[in-house]
C-alpha cells in the first residue's frame, strides 16, 4: 500500500512525475560528463575526424529514425493513458519497446561488422569514446524497454496508466541523448 | 487536478505532425555534410541537433506545461555541464603548458582485418 | 493541494501490520523509513570503527616507524598506501554520507514535514540494499591478492590506471566498483528525500515553515545528484583503462590525466558541501531548541545555502592549483574559492546571532553543536591560505592541508554526528542518554581531537608532504621536533579513541533501560517529529498526520506563557 505521503502534491505535480525529473536531471549530468569529455578530446584532436568517418551514418541515422518513432508511439501511450484507455496504452507501449528492441538489434550488428573491420573498443581513444557513450546508452535503451514492457503489463488492465507517462519521460530523454549522440559520432567528420 | 487541463493542450499538439518534422530535420542533417561546407555541416549537425531535442522536450515531454522549476532544473545541470567545460577545457585541449608538453600521439586507425 | 486530516485518518495505512512482522520483514527487509535509517546510521557506524582503526594503524606507523602496531602487525609501505587510501574513503563515502544524509535525512524528513513515511519506500529499501553490496565490495577489496587499493581516494591515473603503478590492480578496480554502488545507492535515496519535501510537506507547511535542517540535506541531495554524474562517468572511462585497456587517461596512448582529475574534482567539492550542509542543519535545530530562540535570519540563511550549493561548482580546480592547470584558470579558481568563504562564514555567523541574548542550556547535543561551529571556523579559515593558488604553491600535499580538511570533515562526519545522534536518540529509542557520560565522551572527544590536528598544522608549514609512510628517510623532516609533534599527535589520537568507549557504553546502558523515559517532547522544541510518540511508531502518526500552523522556530514568545511554540498545535 502506498503511503500517504506519496499522495500529496504540494509541489504542484504527482510525486512520481516530479521523481522522474529529477532522474532525469541527474542522467543528464552523467551523460553530460561523458560527452562534455568526448568533446573536449574531439576538437583537441582534428585527427578523430579521420577515425569517425568510418563509422556508418545511414546505419546511425536509421536509428535515429527508429528512436524517434518510438518516442512518437510513447507519448501517443501517453495520450491513450490519459483517455483511461489502459489496453491502447499498452499496445503503444508494445510498439515503443520494439523500437527499443530494433535499435538494439541494429546496434548489435553495427558493433559487429565495426569489431571485424578493426575499429575496437582499443583501437584509439575515438573508439572507446564511441563504445563508451553509446554503450551507457544502449544500457539505458535496454533498461527502459524492460520498464516499459512491466508498465505495459500492469497498464493492459487498466491500473497504473500514470506510469505511462513517467516510462514515457524518460523515454524521451533517452531519445534526446541520442539525436546529440548521432552529430557527435556520425556526422561531424 | 492539473491532468484535466493537460488533455485540453494536447488535442492542440499533433503528435505524427511533430514526428514529421523530426523526420524532415534528420534528413537534412544527414544531407548538410555532402555539401562539404564546415560551418555548414556544424549548423545542420548540431543546430539542428538542438532543435530537434526542444521539440521532442516541449511536445512530447509536456515540459511547456509543466511547472516551470522542471525546466529551470534541467536548464540549470545543463548550465553545469557548460561550466564543467569550461573549467577543464584549457586543460585538456591544450596541447602544452608553462612546464609541460602532451606529445602528440597519433594514433593510427586500426589495420582493416577480417 | 490541501487534503483534510479526517480522510488521511482513515487512509492510514497500518492496517496491514496488524499481525505480527517477522524478523525479517521488520528488521532487515522493511521499507519503513524509521528501520532504513537505522541501518544506515549503523553500517555507517561500524564502518567509522574500522575507518578509525585504519587511522590508528597509520599514525601508529608515523609516529614509530617500522613498530609491530598491536592489532595490525608491521606497516609496510604498501599497506599504509592502502590504509591512508581506505581511511580516506570510508570516512566521506562510507560514514559521513550514510549517516549524515540517509540516516539522518531518512529519519527525520518525513517526521518533520509531518507525512508517514518516504514517498517511494521501496526503493528506499533498495537503495540501503545497493549501499550495503558497496560496503561489502569495499571490504572485500582488502582480502584479493595484494590487497586493497593505495592509490589515494582522489584515485589519479595513470597510477590507478596501471597495474604496475598500484600494485593492486584487483583492489583498484574493485574500490571503483564499490564507489560506482555507493554513487547510485546515494542517487537512488536521494530522489525520495527530494520529492517527499517537495510533495508530501503537512498541510499548512510553506516553505519557509521547512525546518533548516530538512532545507540542507535537500539541498545536499540535490548537489550529490548534480554533481555525481561526471565522476560516475568517469569511473566507467577508468575501469575500463584498468581492465580492458582502452586510454581515456593513459597521456601515452594520447589521454589526458588532466581530464580525471577535472571529472574527480567537479564532483569532489561539491560533495564537501554535500556532507558540511547537513551537519550546519543538524547544528542549526539543536542550536535553535537549546537556546530558546528563533533562527536569527532564517531566510538568509536559506539563500545564503543557495549561494553556497551554487558556487560550490565554481571552485573544483582549486585541487589542481599545482598539477599544471592553465595559470589563467588557476586565477579564476583562486577568487571564487575565496568568494565561497563569504557565504558559509556567513551561515556560521547566523548561527553565532542565533545564540546572542537566547537562554541557553549547555546539554551534550548543544556542546557537540557548538563545537561544531567553533571548529568548523577554524576548518574554514585555514582554508583561505589554501585557496589562493600562490600560497598552496607551498602548501599543497603538505600536511596543512590534511589538518584543514580534518578540522572541517572531523567537525562534519564526527561532531556533527554526535551533535545529531545525542539529540534524537530520544525520539530514535524513547530513552534518554546519560548527560554526565555524554560530556565525559564530549571533552574526552575534542580535547584531542585538537591535540591530534594542531601539531598537523605546524608540521605542514614545516614541509612535511603527505602519504609518506615514514618520515625517517627525509632528513630536514626527521629530526626530534618533528618526530615529537607527530608522537605526541598519535598519542591523542589513542586518548580520544579510547573516549569512544564511553559514548558505546552511554548507547549501550541507555538503549538497554528498561522504561521509555524520554516522552513525546523531552527538548520541548517545536518541530513536528516531536509530536510523534517515542519512537515514532509505522506510519508515525496513527491518529492522524499532523498540520502545520507555524514556523518551525517560534521560541519564547512574550505573549505566551510557555516558551516554545510547536508546529502542530492550532493556536
Amino acid at each position: 500500500m502506498r503511503p500517504i505521503a506519496t499522495t500529496r502534491m504540494e509541489a504542484g505535480i504527482p510525486t512520481g512525475r516530479l521523481a522522474v525529473w529529477w532522474v532525469v536531471a541527474s542522467e543528464i549530468v552523467i551523460f553530460g560528463g561523458l560527452l562534455v569529455s568526448y568533446i573536449m578530446h574531439r576538437i583537441a584532436h582534428p585527427e578523430w575526424g579521420g577515425h569517425a568517418a568510418n563509422t556508418n551514418v545511414w546505419i546511425g541515422a536509421t536509428n535515429t529514425l527508429v528512436l524517434l518513432t518510438s518516442s512518437l508511439s510513447a507519448v501517443l501511450a501517453h495520450k491513450a493513458a490519459l483517455g483511461g484507455d489502459g489496453k491502447k496504452a499498452a499496445r503503444f507501449l508494445y510498439y515503443t519497446f520494439g523500437g527499443a528492441v530494433t535499435f538494439v538489434c541494429i546496434k548489435a550488428a553495427e558493433w559487429t561488422m565495426e569489431i571485424r573491420h578493426g575499429y575496437t573498443i582499443t583501437a584509439n581513444t575515438f573508439w572507446s569514446f564511441y563504445y563508451t557513450a553509446a554503450g551507457l546508452h544502449a544500457l539505458h535503451v535496454i533498461a527502459g524497454g524492460i520498464i516499459m514492457l512491466i508498465v505495459a503489463q500492469t497498464a493492459k488492465r487498466n491500473l497504473e496508466l500514470h506510469r505511462v507517462e513517467l516510462i514515457g519521460i524518460y523515454w524521451h530523454f533517452v531519445d534526446i541523448v541520442w539525436i546529440f549522440l548521432f552529430p557527435l559520432l556520425y556526422i561531424a567528420k | 487536478m492539473s491532468d484535466h487541463a493537460e488533455s485540453a493542450e494536447h488535442h492542440e499538439v499533433n503528435y505524427v505532425r511533430v514526428w514529421q518534422i523530426l523526420v524532415v530535420l534528420l534528413v537534412i542533417s544527414v544531407a548538410g555534410p555532402f555539401l562539404g561546407i564546415k560551418i555548414v555541416t556544424l549548423l545542420t549537425a548540431f543546430g539542428i541537433a538542438i532543435v530537434k531535442a526542444y521539440l521532442v522536450a516541449k511536445n512530447f515531454m509536456h515540459l511547456n506545461i509543466e511547472p516551470r522549476y522542471a525546466v529551470y532544473l534541467l536548464l540549470t545541470v545543463l548550465v553545469f555541464m557548460l561550466l564543467f567545460f569550461a573549467g577543464s577545457a584549457p586543460d585538456v585541449m591544450k596541447h602544452e603548458g608553462s612546464n609541460w608538453v602532451k606529445p602528440r600521439v597519433v594514433v593510427e586507425a586500426a589495420p582493416v582485418h577480417h | 493541494m490541501a487534503e483534510s486530516i479526517p480522510a488521511e485518518a482513515t487512509h492510514a495505512h497500518d492496517d496491514h501490520h496488524h499481525g505480527e512482522q517477522s524478523f525479517w520483514s521488520k528488521y532487515v527487509f522493511s521499507t519503513d523509513h524509521k528501520m532504513i535509517a537505522m541501518q544506515y546510521m549503523f553500517t555507517g557506524m561500524a564502518m567509522a570503527i574500522i575507518g578509525g582503526f585504519m587511522a590508528y594503524a597509520f599514525r601508529m606507523q608515523l609516529a614509530f616507524p617500522g613498530m609491530d602496531v598491536p592489532g595490525f602487525g608491521i606497516v609496510s609501505p604498501a599497506n599504509y598506501n592502502a590504509l591512508v587510501t581506505n581511511h580516506g574513503s570510508i570516512m566521506i563515502f562510507w560514514v559521513a554520507m550514510p549517516v549524515l544524509i540517509a540516516a539522518f535525512g531518512n529519519f527525520l524528513i518525513p517526521l518533520m514535514v509531518g507525512c508517514d513515511d518516504m514517498v517511494f519506500p521501496k526503493i528506499n529499501r533498495l537503495s540501503y540494499q545497493i549501499f550495503l553490496l558497496s560496503v561489502i565490495v569495499l571490504l572485500s577489496s582488502f582480502f584479493v591478492t595484494n590487497g586493497g587499493f593505495g592509490g589515494a581516494w582522489t584515485s589519479y591515473p595513470p597510477l590507478s590506471a596501471k597495474g604496475q603503478y598500484s600494485l593492486t590492480p584487483l583492489g583498484s578496480s574493485i574500490w571503483l566498483v564499490a564507489v560506482a554502488l555507493e554513487f547510485i545507492a546515494f542517487l537512488l535515496g536521494g530522489i525520495n528525500f527530494v520529492t517527499t519535501a517537495m510533495n508530501s510537506r503537512a498541510p499548512g507547511m510553506k516553505v519557509y515553515d521547512i525546518p533548516i535542517v530538512v532545507w540542507t540535506i535537500v539541498v545536499a541531495s540535490i548537489l550529490f545528484m548534480a554533481s555525481v554524474g561526471p565522476l560516475f562517468a568517469g569511473a566507467v572511462m577508468l575501469f575500463m583503462d584498468q581492465n580492458i585497456g582502452t586510454a581515456f587517461f593513459d597521456p601515452d596512448k594520447g589521454g589526458d590525466p588532466i581530464l580525471w582529475q577535472h571529472l574527480f574534482w567537479f564532483f569532489g567539492h561539491p560533495e564537501v558541501y554535500v556532507v558540511l550542509l547537513p551537519a550546519m542543519g543538524i547544528s542549526a535545530e539543536i542550536i535553535c531548541t537549546f537556546a530558546r530562540k528563533k533562527m536569527f535570519a532564517y531566510k538568509t540563511f536559506l539563500y545564503t545555502m543557495w549561494a553556497t550549493g551554487v558556487l560550490s561548482f565554481t571552485v573544483w580546480a582549486h585541487h589542481q592549483f599545482v598539477a599544471g592547470i592553465d595559470p589563467r584558470m588557476a586565477h579564476i579558481f583562486t577568487v571564487t574559492t575565496l568568494l565561497i568563504s563569504i557565504p558559509i562564514a556567513e551561515m556560521c555567523f547566523i548561527y553565532i546571532a542565533t545564540l546572542y541574548g537566547g537562554s541557553i542550556t549547555l546539554t551534550t547535543p548543544m556542546l557537540w553543536a557548538l563545537a561544531f561551529v567553533a571548529e568548523f571556523l577554524i576548518g574554514g579559515v585555514t582554508g583561505i591560505f589554501l585557496g589562493a593558488s600562490g600560497a598552496d604553491i607551498y602548501f599543497h600535499d603538505t600536511y596543512f592541508v590534511l589538518a584543514h580538511f580534518h578540522y572541517t570533515f572531523y567537525p562534519i562526519a564526527i561532531i556533527g554526528t554526535f551533535a545529531g545522534f545525542t539529540y534524537w536518540f530520544p525520539k530514535m529509542f524513547g530513552k534518554m542518554m546519560n548527560e554526565t557520560l555524554g560530556k565525559i565522551h564530549f571533552w574526552g572527544t575534542i580535547i584531542p581531537f585538537n591535540c591530534i590536528f594542531i601539531p598537523l598544522f605546524i608540521l605542514g608549514a614545516a614541509g612535511q608532504h603527505r602519504r609518506i609512510y615514514s618520515y625517517e628517510h627525509f632528513p630536514e623532516l626527521a629530526g626530534p621536533q618533528f618526530q615529537d609533534l607527530r608522537i605526541f599527535a598519535t598519542s591523542a589520537l589513542l586518548v580520544m579513541l579510547a573516549f569512544q568507549l564511553v559514548f558505546f557504553y552511554n548507547c549501550f546502558i541507555s538503549w538497554r533501560k528498561r522504561e521509555k523515559d524520554a516522552g513525546d517532547n523531552p527538548w520541548r522544541a517545536n518541530t513536528l517529529e516531536w509530536s510523534a510518540t517515542s519512537p515514532p511508531p509505522h506510519g508515525n502518526w496513527p491518529d492522524g498526520l499532523p498540520n502545520c500552523y507555524r514556523g518551525p522556530y517560534e521560541y519564547a514568545h512574550p505573549d505566551r506563557e510557555e516558551d516554545f511554540h510547536p508546529q502542530h498545535v492550532p493556536s
